[in-house]
């Protein structure tokens, strides 16, 4: 069987040997333009004019599009059709787009394009929150409210109470392969997009609207992407849209790829937070009131920042049943780039916040943090009903304690915590610090619709099948898991699948794939269509042999009825040969789901995904620098289809996280503009940055909920194990003086130093 | 064009021969010039690692080499170690060990790790991270790919002392 078992990425082979191939690999015709965007200096104005006379006489230069050379729509936007493509009337953060330069190469568009300039009367801009506060100037008319209990009331009868503030910076994708897009001009008006996209359906839709042609006539097809991390899910529509609209006025293919200055300027980030929190619980950690606000700065466009903001609303309880809880969220519309998904979509933000404050009622209480942790958890066993979020759904799927339980044994955690307290004791330069942290993730797009997904499989007559589905390839292994499913269905080994390159023309109206939600969809839908081929193999075979449908096997290669054993070619081909219909195709949705995100009620998830880990770090006090000496991960990926490829996911998830958390800081400067647009300035972990200590498993026990083969969503979650490093510093700070340290994230080590300050209370 | 320059260099075995401006980026000669599209273009600033190729024996990032300054000289990338259907080594552990995910690093990660396994044939873990450290990997948390390399040399260490 091909399920459940660690097969190598599906393209490993071509990857090892550099023959794999992104956007910027295709061979393109000769002729082929490069295009490349001139991008405003200034954070916010009114443009007054362009002045691109010197981009024009630009060697190479074949044309020049501004806002007014649009045809049809000037809108890139996944959501609320606020983002042109290019500037009209007024500009909103440094880095956007302007003009687009089509040239006969990357380097001649580039170059003209620094050669433009732009007449831009500068504006008042909103870059703080308080600002942005003071003038309202937010997304929605004010602040969405979820609620439980009466926090309020609890939090005036609360034995203690605590109040606090954590910033939480936001984080640049760095995918390896920036931003990329090619179109080919077809005939009728037709064309051809080639994007390194996750989200290939709405990049038709968009090129659909700014060509004003049916979608019918725009075909995309992605085959791979260099890493995306939710940083390709709707920001690749610019460089689709404007090489559509170039190929149709030039009639030559044009591609765009971002410089990577250019892609860290122009494109969204994840979300930065402020979390600012009354908490009111007992002598025994008890948390019994909550009343917590999230402030996210979303940028200048809307982008998906409304579903960002109630991921992290729905994730403000982490693992912990709080009676009274309320949850203020406002999205702040500020002059910076346009704020987007990434890998866990708002959840990490308010997780940290909840886990934060777990950390200050424990530093409070002089208690280990794990106690305080213990004490607060959902509900689980026969005992004890299931206890329900601030948003209502029931948490009936509990597995923490268990999976914690074995962490921390297999970790040997309260040992390690006891003789990191010792060593604290008798080191007085550098100090360690130890902690554990949960993840329970909700799994399902919360925008309920979207949680629907389509495949096409062929069986071809000599045996060989082609899969095709929505998802899109990104280094998650989604290919190769879902076509483990294939080949499991039809009982034939992987080298009988084709697997090929996700195509709107061969399966339509597409989610992206997001959410983590790609194994779980697509898997299903893929399910769903080889049983309908292989229903109907077995139904002609059962014919032709005068037996009962459910006598016939599918299985290592063969189809066996009682009388005789096909190879599945022969079974293929008697089947073609019977006039019977080898192609189907699958469509699954989520069941169980409903969610109203007005009101902040509903069942959201499908279901939860867990996880813990346990990191331990050193400090240099007078330094700042640190270390990750040691991690432990037990992750929930459910009974997994390939737990090579999902312990692949656990590892970098956590060091990505972890870099979130610790080096990757993002910043702006008085003027708006991003000062950390390179990795010369911008760190994210090296091999060297990984924990010299790490030690990965997955957790033994299959979904509760019915999901492909039991299996469980892994793309995101174990993002959030990377909370364990940064509340281990929180451990390590905490040891150089009496006072809570009060760690802000990220905790670079100018952060370290001043919490050690804030620590020893000078 | 008058300021065009002579260029000579050996790239995987073939002899090359071209005029170039002298400021022309090696990793845009290899990709656009020559199709060899293994090298990619992440960073361009020399810090991703993404482009890494092997000249004259040393480890070099060829987004920041002027083709000038690779005139004369032999240069290696991931296709010169080895085809799909003859991978070296190194390429048969990161398939193995997944030393991969989205795969974009993974033949400036490879090409680099030849020339660590010649300079330090025995390494421990933590010489293959600090080693490694110039190529970023944002996918595998890099505990695969620190396991590929590990793998590939012991086997290679095997090999060697099996030849003598």
């Amino acid at each position: 069987m091909s399920v459940a078992k660690p097969l190598p990425h599906d393209a490993a082979r071509l990857h090892v040997t550099g023959q794999a191939r992104y956007v910027d690999d295709i061979p393109t015709a000769a002729g082929a333009l490069h295009l490349a965007f001139g991008c405003s200096k200034v954070a916010h104005g009114t443009l007054q004019s362009l002045d691109l006379a010197a981009v024009r006489a630009a060697p190479g230069v074949v044309d020049v599009l501004t806002a007014a050379d649009l045809p049809f729509a000037n809108d890139v936007s996944p959501s609320a059709h606020d983002e042109p493509l290019l500037a009209t009337d007024s500009v909103h953060y440094v880095g956007q787009p302007l003009f687009c330069v089509i040239a006969t190469s990357h380097l001649a568009a580039r170059r003209a394009a620094g050669l433009g300039t732009a007449k831009i009367e500068p504006l008042p801009p909103i870059f703080d929150v308080e600002t942005a506060l003071a003038q309202n100037s937010r997304f929605e008319d004010g602040p969405r409210i979820y609620e439980r209990g009466q926090a309020n009331t609890a939090l005036e009868t609360a034995p203690i109470r605590l109040s606090g503030q954590m910033e939480i910076g936001g984080q640049e994708h760095f995918y390896l392969e920036s931003q990329a897009a090619l179109a080919v001009p077809g005939e009728d008006g037709d064309v051809l997009v080639h994007s390194s996209t996750q989200h290939p359906t709405e990049i038709q839709h968009k090129v659909a609207e700014a060509l004003g042609v049916p979608m019918h006539a725009v075909r995309v097809e992605t085959r791979r992407m260099g890493g995306g991390f939710g940083g390709k899910e709707s920001q690749g529509n610019a460089l689709a849209v404007a090489c559509a609209i170039a190929a149709m006025r030039t009639g030559r293919p044009c591609k765009m790829r971002y410089d990577r200055d250019d892609d860290m300027v122009i494109t969204g980030k994840r979300h930065d937070f402020r979390i600012t929190y009354d908490v009111g619980f007992d002598a025994t950690g008890v948390i019994t009131a909550l009343d917590v606000r999230h402030d996210t700065r979303c940028g200048w466009a809307q982008d998906l920042s409304l579903p960002v903001a109630d991921r992290a609303m729905l994730h403000a309880d982490n693992a912990y049943f709080i009676p009274n809880m309320r949850v203020e969220s406002h999205r702040l519309k500020t002059n910076m780039q346009s704020a987007t998904a990434f890998r866990g979509f708002g959840g990490p933000q308010g997780m940290l916040g909840m886990e934060r404050i777990v950390d200050h009622v424990a530093g409070h209480l002089g208690l280990d943090p794990m106690a305080v942790r213990e004490r607060n958890f959902y509900a689980t066993g026969a005992a004890a009903p299931p206890q329900s979020t601030h948003y209502g759904q029931e948490v009936d799927d509990f597995i923490l304690p268990g999976l914690i339980a074995q962490l921390k044994d297999s970790a040997d955690y309260d040992a390690r915590r006891a003789q990191v307290d010792a060593w604290n004791a008798e080191h007085d330069v550098l100090k360690k610090g130890i902690a554990l942290t949960p993840v329970k993730f909700g799994i399902s797009f919360t925008l309920t619709h979207l949680n629907q997904a389509g495949a096409l499989v062929h069986v071809y007559q000599d045996g060989s099948i082609h899969l095709n589905h929505g998802g899109t390839e990104m280094g998650q292994g989604l290919f190769q898991k879902v076509a483990q499913v294939a080949a499991d269905r039809f009982g034939v080994p992987m080298a009988a699948v084709k697997i090929t390159a996700t195509d709107t023309a061969k399966v339509p109206n597409t989610s992206a794939t997001a959410a983590s939600s790609g194994s779980d969809l697509n898997g299903m839908a893929v399910r769903i269509a080889c049983d309908k081929i292989r229903n109907r193999m077995a139904a002609h075979l059962a014919e032709l042999h005068q037996c009962n449908v459910a006598q016939i096997r599918f299985e290592d290669g063969y189809v066996i009825t009682p009388a005789q054993s096909y190879t599945f070619a022969e079974a293929a081909n008697l089947t073609y040969v019977g006039r019977v219909g080898l192609s189907a195709t699958g469509f699954y949705k989520t069941p169980d789901i409903r969610w109203d995100r007005i009101k902040g009620e509903g069942r959201p998830f499908f279901y939860f995904a867990y996880g813990a880990a346990i990191s331990e770090v050193v400090i240099d006090t007078l330094t700042g620098e640190n270390r990750i000496l040691r991690t432990d991960i037990l992750h929930d990926a459910g009974a997994s289809l390939n737990p090579a490829l999902d312990k692949g996911q656990v590892e970098g998830g956590f060091v990505q996280g972890a870099g979130w958390l610790t080096m990757e800081e993002l910043v702006w400067d008085d003027a708006g503009r991003l000062r950390t647009h390179a990795p010369s300035t911008y760190k994210i972990p090296a091999a060297s940055d990984a924990p010299d200590i790490f030690n990965v498993a997955l957790w033994d026990g299959e979904n509760r909920a019915d999901t492909i083969y039991k299996s469980k969503a892994v793309g995101e979650p174990p993002f959030m194990l990377g909370m364990s490093a940064f509340f281990a510093l929180s451990h390590a700070v905490s040891a150089c003086g009496p006072d809570y340290p009060d760690l802000q994230a990220p905790a670079t080590p100018e952060e370290v130093l001043a919490s050690i300050a804030r620590a020893k209370g000078v | 064009m008058s300021n065009k320059m002579h260029i000579k260099m050996n790239v995987n075995g073939e002899e090359q021969e071209f005029l170039a401006e002298p400021r022309e980026l090696l990793i845009h000669t290899l990709r656009e010039r020559l199709d060899i599209t293994g090298p990619h273009i992440g960073c361009e600033t020399s810090h991703c690692g993404a482009c890494t190729v092997t000249i004259d024996g040393k480890s070099v990032k060829s987004c920041t080499m002027f083709v000038a300054q690779a005139n004369g000289k032999d240069v290696t990338t991931i296709e010169g170690l080895g085809g799909p259907d003859d991978l070296h080594v190194l390429q048969s552990a990161f398939k193995e060990h997944h030393g991969l995910q989205c795969g974009f690093c993974t033949p400036g990660m490879i090409t680099r790790a030849s020339k660590l396994l010649e300079e330090n044939p025995n390494p421990t873990e933590e010489e293959v991270r600090f080693g490694m450290a110039g190529n970023i990997c944002r996918c595998t948390g890099y505990q695969n790919i620190v396991k590929s390399i590990l793998a590939a040399a012991s086997e290679l260490q095997a090999a060697k002392e099996a030849a003598e």
